[in-house]
């Protein structure tokens, strides 16, 4: 057999699988997002009307929904920033040896609870008469309970790991001589980490953002479960599904639009390339 | 060295403190509610109880739900075993135009949200197979199940396959073995950790998954998530949920451990 005929032979099978079954899919889907819905029978007729996008376009609440789900995307990329790089510095130049070893288990070990467990247990952390309130009651601090506030802790708590790994793998990869030599010269911790850490591990950050922001834009299960009535983008997709199945197909492509303007805007900054 | 004052150690030690107290915490809690006698999980626990342990083995429910998510696992861990090694093996042995492309079409799955392939695969079951015919039913979860897995395998696979010693397949050539022998007892025990950590992987995947299943799941059947989901939004026995939470969370215990050994395992050998 040739070389040609081998490769078609590996590729025939997942390619058959991947492009037949799951572009098909999200082409489909595409497509659907013109068809027409019966308004008495809610049946799918295919077609084509632009309808599905102008009322989604026209309903003010679809479009609230869509930059609170931006939102609360961006915040968790951000809360996971600000407690990765503090987490990654004190587990590469701080912690002895034994205790990195620990930290590093401890903080990929949460990844593999369960999607599910993790809302169940932030639901219980943070519900009415949950620990949260009787542990800070007391102080007189009253939690979040189920809000917008709670949806972002809860998605921070989901998808840390996938930035605080890369961050400390980045961190601990750094050469020490770098440090000597901004001490050397004068510089402070603050300093050194703002001016010589901090532009050397942005592409890891980058990197853990993807996962971060795709992530949580998707999320609605998180929202049901602690958000109270807030609202994401999934939301009014399950909501749809069965109801009017070419509204949440046109308003999927508001998750992907947004998935992709990040993928572009980072490569415009040139970080995919080093990553 | 990074130098740093006692007082930005100490800042960086509470950070690094509140950040293990808000991983760990919550999971503490849903193991203590497990024992609470109460229906409604809260804090400080009143009465302990193992009362929600003893129901939760004799569910008829949870049993049904378990197995299924076991079933769906096995099927999606077997189909991405199956597409994961062959593009894995396409990848690193032949350079060909649209290898970036191929690349992107494996990731594509997990990197679109959930919502996205799920909304899609519900889609085409039934919006185009269904009026020409074809109920994908059971299938159509285990089909959206391997989609999604494949990359798990893959990327094992793949970064095993460039550490291979390309010489030792054709010293195994030169002495006459077939190819299917030169796979069967050369080229396969040489990525066969890496195949098993991949399944693993896969099957982790597949049991953890929901919005994906609740999109691609026939009516009236539950996978462990959909199960623990459901019963989460009828709260008046969330004991019971704590239950099988509890179990979940002991459980993915084994797969990091495993994944660790064969990784440990490899590494060594080298």
């Amino acid at each position: 057999m040739n070389r040609r005929a081998q490769l078609s032979a590996l590729l025939a099978l997942p390619m058959l699988w991947l492009i037949g079954i799951y572009i098909f899919s999200l082409v489909m889907l595409l497509v659907t997002a013109f068809w027409v819905t019966d308004p008495f029978t809610s049946k799918v007729k295919p077609g084509f009307t632009l309808r599905n996008f102008e009322q989604i376009i026209a309903n003010p609440a679809y479009a609230s929904t869509s930059i609170r789900t931006l939102g609360i995307a961006l915040a968790v990329t951000v809360l996971s920033i600000l407690i990765s790089v503090p987490l990654g510095i004190f587990m590469a130049k701080v912690a002895s040896p034994k205790l990195r070893a620990i930290l590093a288990v401890a903080i990929t070990l949460p990844l593999w609870a369960g999607y599910l467990v993790k809302i169940l247990a932030m639901r219980i952390t943070f519900t009415e008469e949950g620990f949260f309130n009787s542990m800070l009651g007391p102080l007189g601090i009253s939690g979040p309970g189920f809000s917008i506030v709670t949806v972002v802790l809860t998605l921070t708590y989901l998808w840390l790991p996938y930035m605080a790994v890369p961050v400390y793998t980045a961190i601990r990869q750094l050469p020490p001589n770098l440090f000597d030599a901004s001490s050397d010269l004068g510089a402070g911790a603050g300093f050194t980490i703002r001016t010589v850490v901090l532009p050397l591990i942005k592409p890891a950050i980058i990197a853990g953002s993807i996962f971060t922001f795709s992530l949580s834009l998707g999320d609605y299960i998180a929202a049901k479960f602690v958000g109270g009535s807030t609202q994401m983008i999934g939301s009014i997709i399950a909501s749809n599904i069965n109801l009017n199945p070419p509204i949440a197909a046109a308003f999927s492509l508001v998750p992907i639009a947004f998935v992709v303007i990040y993928l572009v805007s980072i490569q415009r900054t040139g970080a995919l390339e080093r990553m | 060295m990074l130098r740093l004052s006692l007082g930005a150690k100490f800042t960086l030690g509470t950070i690094v403190a509140i950040s293990l107290a808000f991983m760990y915490i919550p999971l503490f809690l849903v193991v203590i509610n497990s024992f609470s006698a109460a229906r409604l999980s809260s804090w400080p626990i009143t009465e302990f109880s193992t009362i929600w342990w003893e129901k939760a083995f004799v569910s008829e429910p949870i049993r049904a739900a378990l197995l299924n998510s076991v079933i769906v696992g096995l099927g999606a861990t077997v189909i991405a075993l199956i597409l994961g090694t062959l593009v894995a093996f396409a990848l690193q042995r032949y350079t060909f135009f649209g290898k970036q492309t191929v690349n992107l079409l494996v990731v594509l799955p997990i990197a679109l949200p959930g919502i996205v392939t799920g909304v899609a695969l519900n889609n085409t079951y039934n919006q185009v197979l269904e009026p020409i015919g074809i109920e994908v039913g059971y299938f159509g979860m285990i089909i959206a199940h391997g989609t999604f897995c494949i990359v798990m395998v893959f990327n094992n696979v793949l970064a095993r396959l460039r550490r291979i010693n390309p010489s030792i397949e054709e010293a195994s050539r030169d002495l006459g073995a077939t190819p299917l022998q030169t796979f069967r007892l050369v080229t396969f025990p040489q990525f066969r950790s890496a195949f098993v950590a991949g399944a693993i992987l896969a099957f982790a995947l597949s049991f953890d998954e929901v919005v994906v299943t609740i999109f691609t799941a026939p009516p009236g059947v539950d996978t462990l998530p959909l199960w623990i989901m459901n019963q989460m939004a009828r709260p008046n026995e969330a004991s019971l949920v704590n239950v099988v939470a509890t179990v979940v969370i002991l459980a993915s215990f084994i797969p990091v451990w495993v994944s660790q050994r064969l990784a440990r395992g490899a590494d060594e050998r080298e």
